[in-house]
């Protein structure tokens, strides 16, 4: 058996990228030439945009404002403080967004849970959203890990079949709505990345002391894995740079683990009808695993399922005796606590399982009263003196 | 149990249906993207959390494929594509190979031409069917109920006992809703409905789960026609 020691030595290799080896040509080529063609339209990205670049050095353009956020169902239906916080940072940093109601799920989870679907059913779905977007003059930007992936997949399969433009050009026609492809598929945590030097000059909760592993989404990185975001200082090009940037602007010790590359469990369908699968899974390769490994204050994860399933795993285990009580939360509720986002109102970290009052406690954030003040806020609500909370209550 | 790769429990099923759903898998305009054979290195079950826990193999998936073996398809497509988990970690392969991609597939077929083993995969999960087909959004907040989710702890109870007032706790006004996750525009989901109603996908679910078939046949149809459009889905 290989010694742990050995695997989590840093390792000194980089990964050196070359545009020429990526497993599909640029798509940004592509785009444009079906533009010309007059297959569809192509939204730019709206200026001023921040530039990174994907595992093989091609730039991706990653909007700064006029955004149009295409929410996720599972964050919003079931951890609505991860939305909350994407929003609020926007407001924080006086940038402009549409939060739409012209926006449908991506139907995705449903797709690769139960298959009730068909490639022209869901590159219509994406298209209906993308030309939704289009509309408002704002460019969508992806909150959920699999909707990105899933449109990135869309993306591809449009790319490389006239019929299916065909087929979905006639469908949108028959809503009135024009074939838009957007000029990136941009995923929420990559615009977290590329404002992470922004929200660090906001920080006002240190977080030097603070120790972290990170869960990268398999539908982020690993679906049409060459267009995620790396960098040659986070992990040599070896792994996405999303978050790891993220939480080292923010001071945070990332530390790592062996099975980083693995599934958090999720299985769309198992998470629902087969959780036995997704607890051990879950409890067993990963929160066991950081645990032992790295000893981590906190989580961090960029996705609806894994910040579902590693969150929520985690009480059945503990019946169990298993070693578990790791915090769980997103890199947009982290970085929103940093800006010192409120805990409650802002985070909404009631809807989580896992205990995070310890790791309020080491960042110094007094639970006890920031619970009594979103519970007088409640009160309000309940009493009818207010109907519901809104930004102001929130300081933005 | 462990998964039965003779191929005698479907010893009675004729060839040429097996071939027939086989041939149904690989006419996918996605089939040539997913496969293009094998080294047999098993990095991708090395990367599938599925094969640590169920008798499951993506190398499997791609070999039965690539050699165009349509008993051990049929076993496949019946006993072992639903504990795959669609996390795509087979990926990695060296040969560019998606055994979850295909695997995607083959679920489709299962489900289009109504499997048993495709309803039986599908039980409980009508429900979540319903959410995503009828509303546009599918986890709703109304779903953590505390006996549906017994083993996520004590604050799925919390949650639904003040669901109402804490919704309305969100600061994101297209966030206070209960049914679904977000406010959706009466004219997207007739959007939606149409969309269902031109690819077909309704047909899919008719074929799995009648009886849910039905209902979303009389919300969808009813609202359609409050707005004034004129479908049927039978």
């Amino acid at each position: 058996m290989i010694p742990h020691s050995a695997i989590l030595k840093p390792s000194s290799r980089t990964f050196v990228p070359d545009p020429g080896r990526a497993p599909t040509e640029d798509y940004h080529e592509l785009i444009f030439e079906l533009e010309k063609e007059g297959e569809w339209e192509v939204q730019r990205v709206p200026e001023p945009y921040i530039e990174v670049h994907n595992k093989y050095g091609r730039t991706k353009k990653i909007p700064l404002q006029k955004t149009w956020h295409h929410k996720s169902c599972g964050q919003c239906g079931h951890i609505p403080g991860y939305s909350t916080a994407v929003f609020w940072i926007n407001r924080k940093l006086g940038l402009d967004y549409i939060d739409p109601t012209d926006q449908t799920s991506c139907t995705a989870w449903n797709y690769y849970a139960s298959a009730t679907s068909n490639a022209a059913a869901q590159a219509a779905v994406a298209m209906r959203n993308f030309a939704a977007a289009a509309e408002t003059g704002y460019f969508p930007i992806i909150h959920c890990a699999t909707s990105f992936g899933h449109y990135k997949e869309t993306r591809q399969q449009l790319l490389h079949s006239p019929e299916l433009r065909r087929q979905v050009r006639e469908i949108l026609a028959k809503l009135g709505k024009k074939l838009v492809m957007p000029e990136e598929i941009v995923h929420y945590s990559e615009w977290v990345h590329a404002v992470r030097d922004r929200i660090a000059e906001h920080q006002v909760v240190g977080m030097d002391h603070i120790r972290a592993t990170i869960h990268p989404a398999c539908h982020y990185h690993k679906l049409v894995g060459e267009d995620a975001v790396y960098a040659d200082e986070i992990h040599g090009r070896q792994r996405s740079a999303i978050i790891t940037g993220l939480l080292q602007a923010l001071g945070i010790d990332v530390r790592d683990y062996s099975t980083w590359h693995d599934c958090c469990g999720f299985g769309f369908r198992h998470i629902l009808v087969s959780r036995d699968f997704s607890r051990s899974f879950a409890v067993q390769r990963k929160i066991e695993v950081m645990k032992e490994e790295a000893d981590p204050d906190v989580l961090i994860t960029h996705d609806t399922g894994c910040v579902t399933t590693l969150d929520q795993s985690q009480f059945a285990a503990k019946a169990h005796g298993r070693n578990v009580g790791l915090p769980v939360m997103s890199d947009s509720q982290l970085a929103a606590l940093a800006m010192g986002a409120h805990p409650y109102k802002v985070l909404q970290l009631h809807w989580h399982s896992t205990d995070n009052k310890p790791f309020l406690d080491k960042l110094g954030i007094d639970h006890k009263a920031r619970w009594a003040e979103f519970e007088a806020a409640v009160a309000e609500l309940r009493s009818g003196a207010k109907q519901y909370l809104t930004w102001e209550d929130c300081d933005v | 149990m462990g998964l039965d790769l003779s191929g005698r429990q479907y010893a009675n099923v004729p060839l040429q249906e097996k071939q027939r759903l086989f041939d149904e898998v690989k006419a996918d305009l996605r089939y040539d993207d997913y496969l293009f054979g094998c080294y047999e290195c098993g990095i991708c079950v090395a990367a599938c959390p599925s094969a640590r826990f169920y008798d499951f193999s993506p190398r499997k998936i791609a070999q039965t494929m690539a050699r165009e073996d349509v008993d051990l398809f049929y076993v496949m497509l019946n006993d072992s594509v639903w504990d795959c988990s669609q996390c795509f970690s087979c990926d990695v392969c060296p040969r560019k190979n998606s055994p979850g991609g295909l695997i995607t597939l083959m679920r489709e077929v299962a489900v289009k031409n109504g499997l048993p083993s495709a309803q039986q995969a599908l039980e409980g999960y009508g429900r979540v069917v319903y959410k995503i087909m009828a509303t546009g959004t599918q986890v709703s907040p109304d779903m953590l109920q505390d006996n549906a989710f017994p083993d996520w702890g004590p604050h799925v109870k919390d949650i639904s006992q003040n669901l109402d007032v804490w919704r309305r706790a969100l600061p994101p006004d297209t966030m206070h809703t209960t049914e679904t996750s977000w406010r959706v525009d009466d004219k997207t989901i007739h959007e939606l409905y149409l969309i269902w109603h031109m690819t077909g996908v309704m047909d899919m679910i008719k074929e799995v789960d009648e009886g849910l078939f039905m209902i979303l046949q009389d919300v969808m149809e009813e609202r359609l026609e409050d707005a004034g459009y004129d479908v049927s889905f039978d």
